[in-house]
């Protein structure tokens, strides 16, 4: 069975190419538009990955962190930052909320998926 | 579609939604509002462009839009306050984003000078030098865009010609509790080094303790990996990327492993496993211990509060609104089928009641329902073509400080009522007209700084654009507390182009819509902000040609307020059903002002069979829309009939002579041009509730040509 994403951006160019590039490299993908939304969408679906963006609206991607850290349900699994900041301040923040790891945009689906590979088993 | 091209259409879609974002949090910045989460809109706004942008590869834009994120950065954490002064800037650098995102949007480039003008204020206001700012938050944040991020896939093409050879490394891992606790996991990560060579892995279980003292969630292991690999030693270390904060990691070669190992040896020849803390010593930059490891309970405590914060601020500018995004096509066609639905319910009403059944017969009252449930089923499929007029209004504020600059005045636009909902093509097509009079009014309408003070008026003019439901339309007015109407002066010129007889007796009222008369300019020479030549007689048949219907009210020291009355669809339209020579037509409601019954002593023959009726002190031209239309050849008597008074387009007035009227209806539009070919003096047809078309008259049409027989017939007359 192939492994499901959660995907939380507020952009909807991003939660595309998220998508094109997830499905194509065999993924099944659930998405959500902001850490609110994203919380609302782990009632139901049990994704194996969650890939999110950091600045959005309502919740940002910090306290969407802290808030599947924890969800009892949820709390084991792995999250990949999605930000532009390559370094500093934002992934520190992402760590200590409790986030995986990270991917670099500007968006490359080949190092998507790679970090998909290292963080799933 | 190529999926990355609809990707690519999504983010220019995107981009428009958040430029208009990002002007209304700057335009409300601009009004004062500091409110951490206007600001933090307008940051996501901007980094949102940015993103895409990156990712397809527009670096102009990328450029521009990492100078503006970076400004608004740092008024975001309070180190340059959103002074006037400043946020007029960052207003224009929307303006520039905007142009950039066109360029990008239609493959040209934007204005390079206009781009480099405001990247330099930026710039300016960063201090000139973002990337070397000292105290480092700016640089960290300048740097995001920097290619330091090198992918594997070219560590491999670089690497392979030139160093196949091996090497032999000796890694030290002691997981930390945060490990886990952010769901990294030893196995992926021995897995990864798996794939860079050949390891083998031994497992150092001394300090568990025992299943009293065990902590389920603790980390007690350690590992020692031997690896041989061709890989170098920064791709070694960059398996742990996202875990060096949450172990011990040492990563040597093996012969300083072995010089390590053979040194304890000396010294603790009994001691089995090496001390970590020994190795830490040797390593340069990889150990790093998290002080305060995040536990899955208790998360560090600096930022959920201002998550809540952020949270509790949902409601506003930057909620989420559930949509989905479908092709217009298919709501078109919807429409047209609701329309359909919308006849076929009339027709079968028809018929009920002329079969005779009493209207508490069942079958009248399920129709009855069915009609109610028609009628809501239309307004809901119409409401799905509504849009807000707000990007038309965003759009008048660029319009606005444009023309605000080039004639040196300073006016403040105020907009009230942007969620205000209309028919998408009345929104598109408003752009134009709305345009133009914004452009007339901060020309024409709002006085020089100088002329203002003087006239005790704040030295700011003040712009106010509001749109509002009113009876079924939308009423959208342009108010400016400018000088007014110039009367004696808009007199004159109509005058001198010959547009009212010199002594002609005007109210104000109608002296102030002279100014919509075709060939009419207020302005003393044809400047290029009120447009090429263009009067306002242009946006009045815009205005109508959407239905609409525009005004003008002025008080002379106090300004002057346009104002649009318009329909909020354009699939329906509300007619006035008429007989003419035994055939039903429908004309609209918007043109007709008065219906009148004339009278023997009104009518006057002007000779070659031209009449006009007498009404309020003017003279109309009677048409006879029976004889136009060819329903008749006989003339007739106009006081057995029923004159409608109509207003064309060009604003011209006519009295149509019609028989009789049936009533007042709403009826769905049906080209004529699509099912059968252009009629003169038709605009398009309806399906009555009988299941007849009834044709839907063009005013302008039937006003236009018995009018131009007239001036010929009147011309000898007046040569005379």
């Amino acid at each position: 069975m192939s492994k499901t994403i959660l995907t939380v951006d507020d952009s909807r160019t991003m939660r595309e190419m998220l998508m094109l590039a997830l499905s194509e490299a065999g993924f099944s993908v659930v998405q959500a538009e902001d850490g609110v939304h994203g919380l609302e969408v782990l009632e139901k679906a049990t994704p194996d990955v969650i890939v999110t963006d950091i600045n959005m609206p309502r919740m940002d991607g910090f306290g969407f962190i802290e808030g599947v850290r924890r969800h009892e349900k949820h709390r084991g699994v792995p999250i990949l930052v999605l930000t532009t900041e390559s370094d500093g301040e934002k992934k520190d923040r992402a760590r200590r909320a409790g986030a995986t790891g990270w991917i670099v945009k500007p968006f490359n689906p080949v190092k998507l998926v790679d970090a998909i590979r290292r963080v799933a088993v | 579609m190529d999926p990355m091209a609809a990707i690519k259409q999504t983010f220019f879609q995107e981009c428009e939604e958040q430029l208009v974002e990002l002007e209304s949090g700057l335009l409300r910045m601009e009004d004062g509002d500091d409110d951490l989460e206007t600001v933090n809109a307008v940051f996501r706004a901007v980094h949102s462009i940015k993103g895409g942008a990156g990712a397809f590869g527009f670096d102009e834009l990328v450029e521009f839009v990492h100078v503006f994120e970076t400004t608004l950065d740092l008024i975001r954490s309070a180190k340059l306050a959103a002074t006037p002064a400043v946020t007029k800037t960052l207003l224009r650098a929307s303006d520039v984003l905007a142009d950039l995102v066109r360029a990008a949007r239609e493959g040209g480039s934007a204005d390079a000078g206009a781009v480099k003008i405001i990247a330099d204020e930026l710039s300016a206001l960063l201090g000139g030098a973002p990337r070397q700012d000292d105290d480092g938050k700016v640089s960290v944040d300048s740097l995001d865009f920097e290619p330091v991020c090198i992918s594997l896939d070219s560590i491999f093409d670089i690497g392979e010609p030139e160093a196949p050879a091996t090497q032999d490394f000796i890694l030290r891992f002691k997981p930390a509790v945060g490990l886990y606790a952010k769901a990294n996991e030893t196995l992926r990560l021995l897995r990864e080094l798996g794939r860079l060579g050949e390891t083998s892995v031994e497992c150092d279980t001394t300090e568990i303790p025992l299943l009293t003292e065990l902590d389920p969630e603790g980390a007690y292991l350690c590992w020692t990996i031997h690896l041989t690999t061709s890989a170098p030693e920064q791709q070694v270390r960059e398996i742990f990327e996202f875990v060096e904060w949450d172990c011990e990691l040492s990563v040597e070669t093996a012969d300083v492993g072995k010089l390590l190992e053979a040194l304890q040896e000396s010294l603790e020849p009994h001691e089995a496993p090496p001390a970590p803390i020994a190795v830490a010593e040797l390593r340069d930059t990889s150990v790093a211990t998290d002080p305060a490891p995040t536990s899955f309970a208790a998360p560090s405590d600096d930022h959920p509060a201002a998550a809540r914060a952020e949270a509790a601020k949902g409601e506003g500018s930057g909620a989420v609104q559930a949509t989905i995004r479908v092709d217009l096509d298919r709501v078109d066609r919807l429409i047209n089928l609701v329309g359909e639905l919308v006849i076929n319910q009339a027709m079968l009403s028809q018929r009920v009641s002329e079969a005779g059944l009493s209207r508490a017969s069942s079958v009248a009252i399920g129709l009855d329902e069915l009609e109610q449930l028609t009628r809501d089923i239309q307004d809901s499929v119409m409401a799905i073509r509504a849009q807000p007029v707000k990007p038309v209004f965003q759009r008048m504020s660029r319009t606005v400080r444009e023309v605000a600059s080039m004639t040196g005045k300073s006016v403040r636009l105020v907009m009230d009522g942007e969620t205000t909902e209309v028919d998408k093509t009345v929104v598109e097509r408003l752009t134009d007209p709305l345009t133009h009079m914004i452009r007339n009014a901060v020309d024409h309408g709002i006085e020089k700084a100088e002329d203002r003070i003087a006239a005790g008026k704040p030295e700011e003019g003040s712009l106010r654009l509001s749109a509002t439901h009113r009876s079924g339309r939308i009423v959208i007015e342009v108010a400016d507390d400018g000088a007014g109407i110039n009367r004696a002066r808009v007199r004159q010129i109509a005058v001198d182009k010959g547009l009212i007889p010199a002594e002609a007796n005007l109210t104000d009222d109608e002296i102030d819509n002279l100014i919509f008369l075709p060939g009419f300019s207020t302005a003393s020479s044809v400047s290029n902000i009120s447009g090429r030549g263009v009067g306002m007689d242009v946006v009045k048949r815009a205005i109508q040609a959407l239905g609409g219907r525009i005004s003008i009210s002025s008080v002379p020291g106090r300004g002057s307020t346009f104002s649009m009355s318009l329909p909020l669809t354009l699939a329906v339209l509300d007619g006035m059903v008429v007989t003419v020579g035994g055939q039903t037509l429908v004309v609209p409601l918007t043109a007709i002002i008065e219906t009148l019954q004339p009278k023997k002593e009104s009518v006057h023959e002007l000779g070659s069979g031209a009449r006009v009726i007498a009404t309020r002190n003017t003279f109309t031209p009677l048409i006879d829309v029976g004889a136009v239309l060819l329903y008749r050849d006989e003339p007739i008597e106009p006081t057995s009939q029923v004159a409608l008074l109509v207003e064309s387009e060009s604003g011209a007035k006519c009295a149509l002579l019609v028989d009789a009227i049936q009533g007042q209806r709403q009826v769905v539009i049906k080209s004529l041009e699509t099912n059968y070919g252009h009629v003169h003096g038709i605009a398009a047809a309806t399906i009555l509730g009988d299941g007849r078309v009834a044709l839907i008259l063009d005013v302008d049409a039937i006003v236009a040509r018995p009018r131009a027989d007239m001036i010929v017939a009147d011309m000898p007359a007046a040569a005379e």
